[in-house]
């Protein structure tokens, strides 16, 4: 797993310092709020609806027990015994003290984290595959490149005040799982035809008011110029992204008012100028930074494990957790986990102090020391021993996390909404929780197959719901909550925006409304094995429109 | 009929404009304002204890008052005032239970 070098660690440390001395200024009246707010936003802390709320960066989703310890102790020590685990794998605190953020920062610093560039607009979090590093898929391990590129954009001075913010995301595997063609950048690794590693890269894909899927601007880009390229990328976005308008400030907006065609010339011409320069990556450097992710050492074992399909065969929970919540290894003998953490009508990414002490010690016992964060708000444990899921499963039983939902319809992104959000227009959680409940029995879950629900409790659409087979999207009409669902959304590599189906619901009609969606969907679909994404695009919304509002 | 409402700068608690220039954690004790008048000299109030360093984020909001008790009109404004519905142990409404 990654390490620090002392230039990370000197870098953290002096913020932290710097951090500390913003806050005493401004408690003394040294800085007023106007001069304040961009610093703490630079440090990842926001003033929401009860309190602050510190967001953690977990670069690339990856941490180990000793880090997720920590997490549990700043949850215990400084907020309300809880996290938050966010759809761009961050946590969330929801109920820090000003004047406690310093030392919260001091103490994430001595586990290698920090929550710089979480905010503002800046390049923040980059985010990857959950399963990297282990997944059978896979053409080779994200994680290195999103490191190479997690250095070169921390405190980059050119990049600190861009137009908006910038998102970046990458996948090791053709199946994405990383979202990425709704990044700013998404980053696709592919092979050449010499075999050698290199990417298909995406721009100006996003969610929020203006969605918009990303537009493949490079077939394959060498490895070595994995930085000079995402440069010119942020260069020519840089100069020409608007800032006379918030809402028009993303390079998604500068795509499509540029053309594909001129913004690609654009950033080749840029490219040409700096390709050669300090930027290429040498070989030996990406080799040295890759070493940091070589993976635990894993004995090739059977495909199959007795141990496993003997309590299948006797727990039906049990069996539905390893239908559900296992990814396939790329090593015999082993599986990726998903602990979930959508407990039926719980609140979807919530994590106590207690679950993340497990979640730390499960992972050193069973999963050679590593976590993943996913940005559906589950965690992973990736490299897990076939022989010792019954074992692992009894544990997260105990933790409350061995709900065997992952991927079907009560595994809903939720952002956190009015309950927490100061921009939220309308409630996500208690949705997402009444959605839950409704859909609860396992039967009735696997019945109805893969379906991914996404809400958002507002138009900047935090909770996904653009790309959700089932979108819903919080507002406010006439002082009421209102909610407008959107149907065909995906985030893989066939991405999709949704479409409104029509008039929203309120409150009280939502569920049930997503009840008839599901219903027609069992009713048409061409058998079990056609998903609900594939049936609503052989069929189009006509029939779930029918059955919403009545025919036309 | 309006309050004024904030964050305290230190902890960031919501809280109202109460009697005699204090921010108060209940909105049953707020001072209610009428008129453009009344809330622009709540406001003024307001933006000198932003000044210093008691709160942040200064704003007014629509309140009635029902048998003498005030009731925030926007579920947004609700919700400060009591906590996240998907929380009761936590925020203002704890508070009520446990006081």
């Amino acid at each position: 797993m990654y390490r620090y070098d002392e230039f990370d660690a000197s870098f953290v440390s002096q913020r932290t310092e710097q951090f500390k001395d913003q806050v005493r200024r401004r408690l003394a009246g040294e800085l007023s709020e106007d001069e304040f707010k961009p610093l703490r936003l630079m440090n990842g802390l926001y003033l929401q609806l009860h309190a602050y709320m510190l967001r953690v960066a977990i670069p690339y989703g990856t941490l180990n027990g000793r880090q997720m310890r920590k997490l549990a102790h700043i949850a215990r020590t400084y907020d309300k015994d809880y996290g938050h685990f966010t759809t761009r794998q961050n946590i969330q605190f929801n109920w820090p003290k000003l004047e406690d953020t310093p030392k919260i920062l001091e103490e994430l610093a001595e586990v290698e984290m920090h929550a710089i560039q979480t905010s503002g607009n800046c390049i923040r979090n980059v985010t990857a595959d959950h399963f990297a590093g282990a997944a059978a898929d896979e053409i080779a391990d994200p994680r290195p490149y999103a490191e190479i590129l997690r250095q070169w954009s921390s405190l980059h001075p050119e990049f600190s005040f861009l137009p908006r913010k910038f998102k970046i995301a990458i996948t090791g595997a053709p199946n994405d799982r990383a979202a990425v063609q709704v990044h700013d950048i998404g980053l696709q690794l592919a092979r050449g035809e010499d075999g050698g590693i290199g990417f298909v890269v995406f721009v100006g894909g996003g969610l929020g008011r203006t969605p918009m899927i990303g537009r493949k601007v490079r077939d394959f880009l060498p490895e070595e110029d994995l930085l000079a390229y995402s440069e010119a990328i942020l260069r020519v976005y840089n100069r020409y992204g608007r800032r006379d308008n918030k809402y028009k400030a993303r390079i998604k907006i500068l795509v499509h008012e540029t053309g594909l065609e001129e913004l690609k010339a654009d950033i080749e011409a840029e490219f040409e100028k700096i390709r050669h320069g300090v930027l290429r990556l040498p070989d030996e450097e990406v080799r040295r930074i890759e070493a940091y992710f070589a993976p635990p050492p894993l004995e090739v074992g059977s495909a199959s494990s007795d141990a496993v399909e003997a309590r299948k065969a006797s727990d039906a929970a049990f069996a539905q957790f390893a239908a559900h919540n296992l990814n396939p290894h790329r090593v015999p003998g082993y599986t990726s986990v998903t602990f979930s953490m959508k407990p039926i009508g719980g609140i979807p990414g919530d994590a106590s102090d207690k679950q993340m002490d497990a979640i730390a010690n499960l992972a050193e016992e069973f999963g050679h020391d590593e976590i993943r964060i996913s940005h559906e708000q589950n965690v992973i444990l990736p490299h897990v021993k076939l022989d010792d899921l019954p074992a692992l499963f009894d544990k997260l039983v105990e933790a409350g996390i061995a709900e065997g939902n992952a991927g079907l319809i009560t595994d809903i992104i939720a952002c956190p909404g009015m309950d927490y959000c100061a921009l939220a227009t309308a409630r996500s959680i208690p949705v997402a929780q009444r959605i839950s409940e409704r859909f609860g029995a396992a039967e009735r879950q696997s019945e109805i197959g893969e379906l991914k629900i996404k809400i958002s409790g507002c138009i900047n659409a935090c909770g996904h719901h653009h790309v959700g087979h089932i979108g819903i999207l919080g507002l406010e009409k006439k002082g009421e909550e209102f909610y407008q669902v959107t149907l065909g959304g995906s985030a893989n590599e066939n991405a999709s925006i949704g479409e409104i189906v029509g008039r929203g619901f309120s409150s009280e009609e939502v569920v049930d409304a997503i009840e008839k969606l599901v219903d027609t969907y069992l009713g048409l679909r061409s058998g079990k094995e056609e998903t609900f994404l594939e049936a609503y695009r052989r069929v189009g919304e006509e029939p779930f429109k029918e059955a919403l509002y009545g025919a036309a | 009929m309006k309050v004024i409402t904030a964050n305290r700068l230190l902890n960031g608690d919501v809280v109202w404009l109460g009697k005699d220039d204090a921010w108060v954690e209940r909105i049953t004790l707020a001072r209610t304002f009428d008129g453009k008048e009344e809330v622009a000299e709540g406001l003024a109030i307001g933006q000198k204890a932003e000044a210093d360093q008691k709160v942040v984020g200064v704003y007014d909001m629509d309140v009635t008052v029902e048998d003498g008790v005030i009731l925030p009109v926007r579920l947004r404004e609700r919700i400060r005032a009591t906590g996240p519905t998907t929380h009761p142990q936590f925020g203002k409404q704890a508070q009520a239970v446990s006081a």
